[in-house]
């Protein structure tokens, strides 16, 4: 159940190194689907009269939806080993545009730095991955830092 | 704020409270969670996992409560008003079954560049009114002398 040396190392070699980007199209369902499971009923995210007449043209995606976009995979790639524990520590997000159905955005992600702490069971790393999220007119949409906790 | 009622900036109180709001996440809200997020790691949904991980059981994912402070803001916020920056910290975990209130308070309100904008402690608290989720957010709302 710990994290060993050689994981530790290739996490290392990783800092500072942009990943591959992953792409993201928006679609109506997604937004909705999402603003289901948060139990959110703002009518910006599920109608799309209200969301005209409120001036965004239509739905628009509720504020964390952009944190998830990415995320789980990016922690996925990180860390795959079922034995290893992996816990949220941190989110910080800098939000600059509305993101809406028919959008498609593109995250660039890496990881930022890597904090080693000796646990009371092993060595315990807080990882800060860095994304950056860019709609199709290459307009910045959101930046974000997520501190997660692996051991 | 009741959809359709807008928040200005002319009423906001510096240390004043915002409306709070309380959430109740089920093991059903977490899959469902899972599944529009994308997170699967299995500690939110396996309880033999999250045992074998030393968790006392299955654990509501950080940034679905995270969502719920978001959900607090944008309703306070209105449709007109929007979220330039959100931080959180992930102090403690929460579990399904266990109600989470959300709130927020005033810190500052200040004009920048033409932007009315206030600053807000966040957190949401456990029953044992623990703070298991705090986070600070900047938001901008529109001013009653905007033409």
């Amino acid at each position: 159940m710990t994290i060993d040396s050689g994981k530790i190392k290739e996490l290392e070699s990783r800092v500072g190194v942009e990943e591959k980007p992953l792409v993201y199209e928006i679609e109506k369902g997604m937004i909705k689907r999402f603003a289901r499971a948060i139990g959110d009923p703002n009518p910006l995210w599920q109608n799309e009269e209200y969301g005209v007449k409120a001036g965004y043209g239509g739905i628009i995606a509720s504020l964390n939806f952009v944190l998830t976009l990415g995320f789980g995979k990016i922690l996925q790639d990180l860390i795959s080993d079922p034995e290893i524990t992996v816990l949220h520590g941190s989110t910080e997000l800098e939000n600059y545009k509305e993101i809406r159905p028919g959008d498609v955005i593109t995250v660039t992600n890496k990881i930022r730095n890597i904090r080693e702490r000796q646990g009371s069971t092993g060595k315990m790393l807080f990882v800060t991955i860095e994304m950056v999220y860019k709609n199709q007119k290459k307009e910045l949409v959101a930046e974000c830092r997520q501190m997660t906790i692996i051991y | 704020m009741a959809v359709g009622k807008q928040l200005y900036y002319e009423d906001v109180v510096e240390g004043s409270n915002i409306t709070q709001l309380i959430k109740q996440p089920t093991t059903t809200q977490l899959v469902m969670w899972a599944g529009a997020s994308g997170d699967y790691n299995a500690i939110h949904y396996d309880k033999d996992y999250a045992l074998k991980q030393g968790l006392p059981g299955v654990i509501v994912h950080g940034q679905l409560a995270g969502a719920f402070l978001g959900q607090m803001l944008t309703d306070w916020v209105g449709d007109k008003g929007n979220i330039s920056k959100l931080s959180l910290s992930y102090k403690g975990k929460n579990f399904p079954g266990e109600a989470l209130t959300c709130q927020g308070k005033v810190i500052k309100k200040y004009i920048e560049e033409n932007q009315h904008l206030v600053t807000l402690r966040i957190w949401a608290e456990n029953p044992g009114e623990e703070k298991t989720l705090t986070g600070t957010a900047v938001v901008r709302l529109p001013s009653k002398s905007d033409t």
